[in-house]
């Protein structure tokens, strides 16, 4: 079970009070009924899912009730940082260990056994 | 006209868990859930006769009143003398949204040297002094349920949460509390 | 006497307490603080079960938590049994049953050991290659089969009548086992005045201090300062000590999950005691002291009752005062062994000889051996073992070379070296390096706060240990800001340091494919199949794993994955590091349901939400539903009525004079602020800036991919206050959305949300005589039609208390929704069906407001949309604000597949035979006649028996069913076709004159 620092309580909290709410920095378009089809496609349907860092909303839901902002790596589960709602994107390569380790996987053992 | 209506509480009467944290049910008391933003805050401490507290997870008392910070713009009032907030918040002439919760609400004292304990049956939070002082407050979970938790004495929390959940919090509570004084 | 092998004087048990324990209905005596693996060999009992494939006799090799072979049921009665309960784990109580497992008709002869000689045939990776045809013949011959005969313990039948118990602990350090390692960092921590818990998965602290007795620390005898140690912290106010407790995992950010078991050893134990609590630790900083477990040798027949590890023969000498044999051999690699033939051969019993299998054992134990007498035979292998249900001799042969001697022997004690737990650090996501030099893998790069100290470092030095744990124990406090005032000190003591090892198979484990040299001996994994797993293509340790279901057992291969490991790598001519280790996971030791359920079982499995007028409804008969984590009144049926008929009264009742209904779980939310319409107008496709104070208005909520998301009454009460209603089941979501949008997109709008669900209980009041029912009991409010006329909302007092009196209508009938502070609920219906009752009015639940509102045409959201229903499909494009610059879902709705021709659509279904009521999610086809498969055209959301209509009524969802009315449709079900005509939605007073009365 993860801490996960929430920047409104200013302190690490149990998971169980967050829930994730998707992707981050996709602000909603001010002109939505001008947007073609293609743009209401990039903004609503389609992710990126990245491998590696990637930046969520959360919410303290059984907190403070405060969406905020996460840089997490999906690959080592670990939050690299929070941010308050409305921030821009922080400066991750200062923030980020240098080499992360990667979750045991099938390729990583069986590319040793070779 | 007809017979005023009587009131029945959700957790009526209720007693329970151990020598090591007693239970029982708080009074019933006038609830606000106040929502305002920083610049309305001193007109509202004025208005309340209580200093909205503005730090995370502390709170202000006095005379039988509580405001509890909740969130950045969030605080929930408690009056335990079952005082009419609504009207002295309206007076306040500032910026805020203040709605009557006093029934949605509801609350268990947790009691004794293993109040702790008990509380941390459910509640992942850490509980001890350092972390969580006397006054110290926080909307949390206690098992499936959420919770509110003001820590009101070294070994006295009050447990508020939504009526329907009462049952199963006070449920819950009783077998942590039970377990507290094994 | 308890048993006829305790040593007179041996151990650390008092002869005058004991207890009597039964073995498969025999009963034996015991002593307190026996494991039911010490009492056994006390009574000279070695077979205890029998192994999973082969059924072979087996019985105890270890004396702690790695135990593969002694698995037991116990029972205290008929609820209260547990199988597969490890006998070198379980204490004794008196009165306790302890029963053998996979064996028929009897331990001593069973039947399925017929597999023992059809070994041949149940090669590694059998199953995979037999079983696979005919394919039919796996589901209904082959997997019956296999079921029948797999699994070890039987599972109890009946409810468990224990309770269990949790917690959330916090802490600055947390050590995980109480040996000197643990014992010595505990102690360093707790005097800086850190946060301290230090649990141990034994009876008693100490680890290996139970078996050697040779150490000594601080002047005293090892396992006596242990318990000094252990009582000196457990009288700390910042310590707590836990014995008989695991730690099974360890998660992200030192979360540690811990089994403590309270009352597994007790005779009697107060009900009022959990079974079992589980610890849900938070550590500011972990210290692993876990020690090693020893490896045992792998030659031929190596699994004969009688044959145990060294240390465990130790532990039952020294601790339980159990000899476990009155002959024993020993057959070794490494130093550790010698002293277990030591402390027996002083205690009395016949060594028959030392075989070891290096050349050049440590020259300490060599001079020992020969002081005391032992026969050492260097360079030699057991490579056979004889004797039925007990090892009765062993053949002892020069390495590399013929046929060898046989000694006879009633045990055999066997060590090829120690294995150092790195579970742990492991499962903490460590990366474990292997080292050349002693051959083993141990903590290599950390990924937590984590240290490892002792024997589980790779720490073999008494002192070493002690210095290594003490300096883990301080720096993990200071890093959290504590310091002590005095260094703790430790001088520690020992007899030998101990050399050697192998991992793999010895001599006289093949390497012939007929040799059962067990490395796993719960799943009966020998030497050979390893082999013959890399021989079939195997080459990654993974395959291997699985191929041969090597270390997939309860033991999860604590004695068995190194031998498995070093026999693959010998086979495929890699090194060891270079093939790879199998992953370490959570739980290190099994863990009962019971613990991880803990509370959450009966009442307290879920919150059971009781709305405030649930007790009286109850008293009215009411039959309840639930509907997600809420109980509502469903139908109030009277004598002699079945469900059917209590419907179609209520649905009657209801129009013909009136019924109140229990309204309270619909969510309700304040929206409060200047700009709260201005909001409402983004998150609703209606228009709220038209609306005054004191009227309502029915609003639809979409996702922004334009389907319906929720729906519900909004009532104005004021300019900057507005009453929104949700559906039951979308009260948490929608609020969650609502903030969503509020927090993030609309951050510049001054308002606020606030739940007020539980704030009011809501009793609705419908059907014509619904004003007359409420009139007397409200004040300050005109009810007639003008003054309040429908979709409206009144502040006033009902019953003298305060109501937000909503006139609305979710049956077509005149309609009262009365909201009063909850607490008042249970009084206000009360008089509310004090006045009803007599006019002829009824209470209604769920079923009858379902078939209200469809005989209405009025949606029911998730019922008759399902998430990529569009306003318009449902026919409620009239509450689209078709001139709003935005709301939620504004462009969704103008995508081309939502404004395409041939969308499904809500309509009404008539069955051509009024008396049949369709099946809810039935399909709907056009020509009942084509082919195979048909083509689906929709399916019925909604259908019930309307006694109002006479007939029965259904809504359905067709391709382009406007365009349909009057059509014939056809609903084809198992037994017959069904045909429909398409009508509109509404069934009953289509003008809507009603709803005005």
């Amino acid at each position: 079970m993860l801490l996960i620092y929430c920047p409104y309580c200013e302190e690490e909290r149990s998971e169980l009070e967050f829930r994730q709410a998707g992707d981050a920095h996709i602000a909603r378009p001010t002109n939505m009924t001008e947007m073609t089809d293609e743009e209401f496609e990039a903004f609503f349907f389609l992710r990126d899912n990245v491998k590696g860092l990637t930046y969520e909303r959360w919410r303290h839901l059984n907190g403070c009730g405060r969406f905020f902002n996460a840089a997490r790596d999906t690959v080592s589960d670990k939050f690299v940082t929070t941010y308050k709602a409305g921030l821009p994107k922080p400066d991750i390569s200062a923030l980020r260990p240098a080499t992360e380790a990667t979750v045991e996987t099938y390729e990583a053992t069986e590319s040793n056994a070779k | 006209m007809a017979d005023l209506a009587t009131r029945t509480l959700p957790l009526s009467g209720f007693h329970g868990g151990s020598g090591a944290a007693s239970l029982s049910a708080a009074a019933p008391a006038t609830r606000l859930s106040l929502r305002a933003k920083a610049d309305a805050v001193s007109a509202l401490s004025l208005a309340l006769g209580l200093s909205l507290p503005t730090r995370p997870k502390t709170s202000a008392s006095g005379h039988g009143r509580h405001a509890l910070w909740l969130g950045p713009d969030e605080w929930l009032i408690i009056d335990e003398n079952g005082a009419d907030m609504m009207g002295a918040v309206a007076s306040s002439g500032v910026l805020h949204s203040a709605t009557d919760i006093s029934h949605r609400n509801t609350a268990v004292i947790v009691k004794g040297r293993g109040a702790e304990v008990a509380v941390n049956g459910g509640c992942p939070q850490d509980l001890s002094l350092a972390v969580f002082p006397v006054g110290a407050c926080s909307r949390t979970v206690l098992g499936k349920a959420e919770v509110v938790l003001l820590r009101t004495a070294e070994d006295t929390f009050r447990v508020e949460c939504w009526r329907s959940f009462a049952p199963y919090v006070s449920g819950l509570l009783n077998e942590a509390a039970e377990d507290a004084g094994n | 006497m308890s048993g006829a092998n305790r040593i007179p004087g041996a151990g650390r048990l008092t002869p005058a307490k004991t207890a009597r324990f039964v073995f498969d209905g025999k009963s034996y005596a015991a002593l307190e603080g026996d494991t039911a693996a010490s009492a056994l060999l006390a009574n000279g009992v070695h077979l205890v079960g029998r192994s999973f494939k082969y059924h072979r006799p087996r019985g105890i090799v270890s004396a702690g938590a790695e135990e593969p072979n002694a698995l037991i049921g116990v029972e205290r009665d008929a609820a209260r049994k547990q199988p597969n309960v490890r006998a070198t784990v379980q204490e004794v109580f008196d009165g306790m049953k302890v029963i053998s497992q996979n064996r028929w008709p009897s331990l001593s002869f069973d039947v399925g050991a017929v597999n023992n000689l059809l070994s041949p045939f149940f090669a590694a990776g059998f199953y995979y290659k037999t079983f696979m045809w005919p394919k039919q013949a796996w589901k209904h011959v082959y997997e019956p089969q296999i079921r029948a005969a797999a699994g070890l313990g039987v599972s109890p039948t009946e409810d468990d009548t224990d309770h269990y118990s949790s917690r959330y602990a916090h802490c600055d350090v947390l050590v995980i086992g109480a040996g000197v390692a643990g014992l010595s960092a505990a102690l360093a921590a707790a005097k800086t005045g850190a946060r301290v818990i230090i649990c141990d998965e034994q009876a008693e602290v100490g680890g290996a201090l139970h078996y050697d007795k040779s150490v000594t620390i601080n002047g005293l005898e090892g396992f006596t300062w242990a318990q000094a140690t252990a009582a000196e912290l457990a009288q700390m106010e910042n310590v707590t000590v836990l014995p008989r407790t695991t730690a099974f995992g360890y998660y992200a950010q030192n979360f540690v999950g811990l089994t403590e078991r309270v009352t597994e050893h007790l005779a009697k134990p107060d009900r009022k005691l959990p079974r079992e609590r589980l610890w849900q630790v938070r550590a500011k900083r972990v210290i692993i002291a876990t020690g090693a477990i020893e490896r045992h040798m792998v030659f031929a027949n190596n699994d004969r009752p009688g044959i145990m590890l060294a240390s465990a023969a130790r532990t039952f000498l020294n601790h339980f005062g159990v000899a476990v044999g009155k002959k024993i051999g020993v057959y070794t690699a490494n130093d550790s062994a010698y002293e277990a033939a030591f402390d027996l051969k002083r205690a009395g019993i016949t060594v028959a000889a030392i075989v070891d299998s290096r050349e050049k054992p440590g020259e300490a134990v060599l001079a020992e051996a020969r002081k005391l007498g032992i026969e050492v035979l260097t360079g030699h292998a057991v490579i056979e073992t004889a004797g039925k249900l007990r090892v009765s001799s062993m053949s002892v042969a020069r390495n590399g070379g013929g046929r060898g001697r046989s000694i006879a022997i009633d045990a055999l004690l066997v060590s090829a070296g120690w294995t150092p737990s790195v579970h742990m650090f492991s499962q903490s996501r460590g990366k474990v390096a292997y080292d050349f030099e002693s051959q083993r893998f141990l903590p290599g790069t950390y990924a937590q706060d984590c240290l490892s100290v002792g024997a589980c470092n790779g720490t073999n030095d008494l002192q070493a240990t002690i210095e290594e744990s003490l300096a883990a124990g301080e720096l993990t406090s200071n890093a959290s800001g504590f310091t002590a005032s005095q260094k703790t000190e430790l001088q520690g003591s020992n007899a030998f340091a101990w050399t050697g090892g192998m991992a793999g198979a010895a001599e006289g484990a093949g390497p012939d494919t007929t040799v059962k040299a067990f490395i796993d001996f719960q799943n009966d994994v020998c030497a050979k199949d390893i082999r013959l797993a890399v021989r079939e293509g195997m080459h990654s340790i993974e395959h291997i794993k699985r191929f041969t279901t090597n270390g997939m057992a309860t033991d999860q291969g604590k004695l068995s994955n190194i031998h498995g490991l070093a026999i693959a790598a010998e086979t495929l001519g890699r090194e060891i590091p270079k093939v790879g280790l199998t992953t370490f996971r959570a739980p290190y030791t099994p863990v009962t349901f019971g613990a991880l359920i803990n509370h959450s079982r009966g009442e307290l499995f879920d919150p059971t939400r009781k709305t405030p007028m649930h007790a009286l409804e109850e008293a009215q008969g009411a039959v309840f539903e639930d509907v997600g984590q809420w109980k509502r009144a469903w139908y109030y049926p009277r004598a002699g009525e079945d469900m059917h008929q209590a419907v179609n009264r209520e649905c009657k009742t209801v129009r013909d004079v009136a019924g109140i209904f229990d309204a309270s779980t619909l969510g309700k939310i304040e929206v409060v602020g200047p700009d709260a319409a201005q909001f409402l107008n983004l998150i609703y496709t209606n228009s709220w800036d038209t609306l005054k104070p004191g009227r309502c208005r029915y609003g639809i909520m979409l996702r922004e991919d334009g389907f319906v998301y929720d729906d519900g009454v909004v009532g104005r009460m004021a300019e900057d206050r507005f009453h929104v209603t949700t559906t039951t089941g979308g009260a948490a979501r929608v609020m969650n959305h609502m903030e969503d949008y509020l927090q993030t997109e609309f951050p510049h709008l001054n308002v606020w949300l606030t739940s007020a669900t539980e704030q009011w209980a809501v009793i609705a009041v419908q059907g014509p005589k619904a004003r007359e029912i409420i009139a007397p009991l409200v004040e300050g409010i005109d009810l007639s039609n003008e003054a309040f006329p429908h979709m409206s909302v009144r502040e006033g007092k009902i019953c003298g208390v305060p109501t937000r009196l909503f006139r609305m209508s979710f049956t077509g009938e005149t309609g009262f929704e009365v909201n009063v502070p909850a607490d008042f609920g249970p009084a206000v219906w009360a008089a509310i069906w004090e006045r009803a009752e007599p006019m002829g009015a009824c209470a209604y639940g769920t079923e009858t407001m379902h078939i209200l509102r469809a005989e209405k045409g009025y949606i029911i959201v998730g019922q008759d949309t399902d998430g990529t229903v569009t306003p318009d499909d449902a026919s409620l494009s009239w509450a689209v604000g078709k001139k709003k610059p935005d709301f939620v879902g504004i462009r969704g709705l103008r995508r081309p597949d939502l404004v395409a021709d041939g969308r499904k659509q809500l309509v009404g279904l008539l069955t051509k035979d009024p008396k049949l009521v369709l099946e809810e999610g039935a399909q709907i086809v056009a020509d009942p006649n084509q082919a195979l498969p048909m083509t689906m055209i929709g399916h019925v959301t909604s259908s019930y028996w309307s006694e109002n209509c006479g007939r029965s009524i259904a809504l359905a969802l067709v391709a382009g069913g406007k365009a349909k009315l009057g059509e014939t449709l056809y609903v084809p079900m198992p037994d017959r076709t069904i045909a429909v005509e398409v009508s509109d939605m509404v069934f009953i007073d289509k003008e809507g004159g009603r709803i005005n009365g």
